[in-house]
């Protein structure tokens, strides 16, 4: 369990966030620029002055009650910056020896050896910082933190002073470190795509406050995260686990509530956990089983709530017994098929337009991950 | 090629020159420290304290240093008698001369590379574990090094030729405080001191080309390691 509950007051900047978060896994901070969320993490870190308390699995770092506050050198959290902040007087060894020399002997996660390799790092070990790419300043970033035995690792938009194209140098490592290490990490985003692809726990930030907090599929519900992210990626977040093969189609079948969801997953097998990501504007209800249709996929459920958007449309939230889906419709369609609470629907989602992130192996722990 | 008494002021001079920086180095980088990074009230005072050898006349800053270090000086008979330490008319002194008169170019160099470095970078450390000095000691001394070396470098070719403070704190003796320009002056006070006088002229040009063509070679080398 992480705890936070900190006020820091900069200028006319004040931060005053509360939350706590399961650990291990990734809590996610999302929010517009200017919502607080480096100065919070800052604070976290120590290397900005706040007053309140966080503490990790019940050992605080900052507790102003008992008059507790660790300089940040030694706090043992690991930081990666938005801008890397590589030191460029040292090689790739140097900069990952430098928190390493510095911390306790022994590992915590993982041995300087078995890191360098899972961040394939090996072949950068002599070359200077300004030799690298993005992804490869912001991967021994990451080595540098990790090798310095942090108990809470910060991630400070890691990803968004590099290409789209090579921000897939770092993600999957970063998954990697998820599912492997068990690693706490706090991971600052304003990207919903990053966010659902790695966190296990959302904070949502807003004017230097947490307006939501919660699980993914949790928040996904929520009115003042719809808001947030915007019309085009409202949708529901589903977490699920691979039921069945279908070796003739080569799709996999997800359990979603007591339904079930075909897709075409790579590399999945049964009992992989899997997240989905289903926009509200890629469903379509009927009010009666479906048939004659190319989609192939059709949940039954209850329609639970229709919540009007403004302009000609409204927001159905569809319970599919155990999940519940979104979807938008004009206000006409709502007349015509007198949609109302209480009502059994067919929900029909079609596959092509699922965005799915694979989570570890939930039924074989301890399987063996090749590096991305 | 060079008679006894050349030689002896080269000597003298690069004894001069070599000691004023290792006293002056330090004190511009915590100087340097203190002016970029340090807030504190009569910041602008040191600046300018810093600074003032700049604008005044070498024989000022003579004067008041015979005021202070003299024998009978309040801190030259501190020195004399706790220590048996005597400055004027020493080399020490005219060590101690150049120094002030070269601070403000070696603080001003130092300063420069000391704003370039990134503070961010400072913090990185910091979350790595390393405390103020082990900070200031592996990561940004090391970024400030192409400075320190310039303000070095700056302040002894500076050291080389600095003439009014010495000549009045240090006075003109041979071989003790008769640097280059001191024997250069000599020699053009002499009747017959022509061929000696371009003979040290042509000594202090040759010096001064090897010391900026050295300080460059050693800055460019240094820049490469830091990768600019």
């Amino acid at each position: 369990m992480f705890e936070t509950q900190l006020t820091v007051a900069r200028g006319t900047f004040r931060l005053q966030a509360e939350f706590r978060a399961p650990t291990p896994g990734v809590i996610a901070l999302f929010g517009p620029s200017g919502a607080g969320k480096s100065t919070l993490v800052n604070a976290i870190a120590g290397l900005v002055p706040a007053t309140g308390r966080v503490a990790l699995d019940g050992v605080p770092w900052l507790d102003s009650a008992s008059g507790t506050d660790w300089p940040a050198e030694r706090r043992r959290i690991g930081y990666v910056f938005q801008d890397a902040r590589l030191f460029p007087h040292l090689d790739v060894a140097g900069n990952l020896a430098y928190g390493a020399r510095r911390a306790p002997p022994a590992p915590r996660y993982a041995a300087h050896e078995e890191i360098v390799t899972l961040l394939g790092l090996g072949a950068l070990l002599g070359r200077r910082v300004h030799q690298l790419s993005g992804g490869e300043r912001q991967r021994v970033a990451l080595g540098r933190a990790l090798l310095a035995q942090p108990r809470l690792l910060l991630l400070d938009e890691p990803l968004a002073a590099i290409d789209a194209a090579r921000r897939d140098e770092v993600l999957p490592y970063l998954e990697l470190l998820r599912d492997r290490f068990s690693i706490p990490m706090l991971y600052v985003s304003h990207q919903l795509d990053e966010v659902l692809r790695l966190a296990t726990h959302v904070v949502v930030l807003a004017a230097g406050g947490v307006v939501a907090s919660g699980t993914p599929a949790d928040l996904s519900l929520d009115a003042g995260f719809r808001e947030l992210v915007g019309r085009e990626a409202v949708g529901a977040v589903l977490e699920a686990e691979v039921a069945a093969m279908e070796p003739a189609t080569g799709l996999v079948s997800v359990a979603v509530g007591r339904g079930r969801l075909r897709l075409a997953l790579p590399g999945a097998q049964v009992g992989t956990r899997v997240r989905l990501q289903v926009l509200a504007r890629d469903v379509i209800l009927a009010t009666e089983p479906p048939h004659g249709l190319s989609v192939r996929n059709a949940l039954e459920g209850t329609l639970c709530a229709i919540v009007d958007e403004g302009r000609d449309e409204a927001l159905a939230v569809i319970d599919v017994r155990g999940a519940r889906l979104l979807a938008r419709l004009t206000r006409a369609a709502v007349a015509e098929l007198r949609l109302r609470p209480g009502l059994a629907v067919w929900a029909l989602v079609k596959a092509a337009s699922l965005r799915s992130h694979v989570f570890a192996h939930a039924k074989t722990p301890g399987v063996e991950l090749a590096p991305p | 090629m060079l008679t006894p008494a050349e030689s002896e002021a080269l000597r003298v001079s690069l004894v001069v020159a070599t000691e004023s920086v290792v006293l002056s180095l330090p004190l511009a980088v915590g100087a340097a420290w203190l002016l970029v990074r340090a807030r504190f009230t009569g910041r602008t005072l040191l600046d300018a304290v810093v600074h003032l050898p700049l604008v005044l006349p070498p024989v000022v800053v003579g004067y008041l240093l015979l005021v202070v270090f003299g024998i009978r000086g309040p801190l030259g008979a501190w020195l004399h008698d706790s220590f048996g330490i005597r400055l004027a008319f020493t080399t020490g002194g005219a060590a101690l001369a150049t120094a002030v008169m070269s601070f403000p170019l070696m603080v001003r160099a130092i300063r420069l590379s000391l704003e370039g470095v990134n503070p961010g970078l400072e913090e990185a450390a910091r979350t790595l574990g390393a405390g103020a000095l082990d900070r200031f000691v592996t990561i940004t001394l090391p970024l400030m090094a192409p400075g320190i070396l310039a303000g070095a470098v700056t302040a002894f070719a500076a050291g080389l030729g600095e003439f009014g403070a010495v000549i009045t704190f240090a006075s003109n003796i041979p071989g003790e405080t008769r640097t280059l320009p001191l024997a250069l002056y000599t020699a053009i006070q002499s009747p017959d001191g022509n061929l000696a006088a371009g003979r040290l002229a042509t000594l202090s040009i040759g010096l001064g080309l090897a010391g900026l063509v050295g300080a460059e070679w050693l800055a460019r080398r240094l820049r490469a390691r830091l990768g600019h």
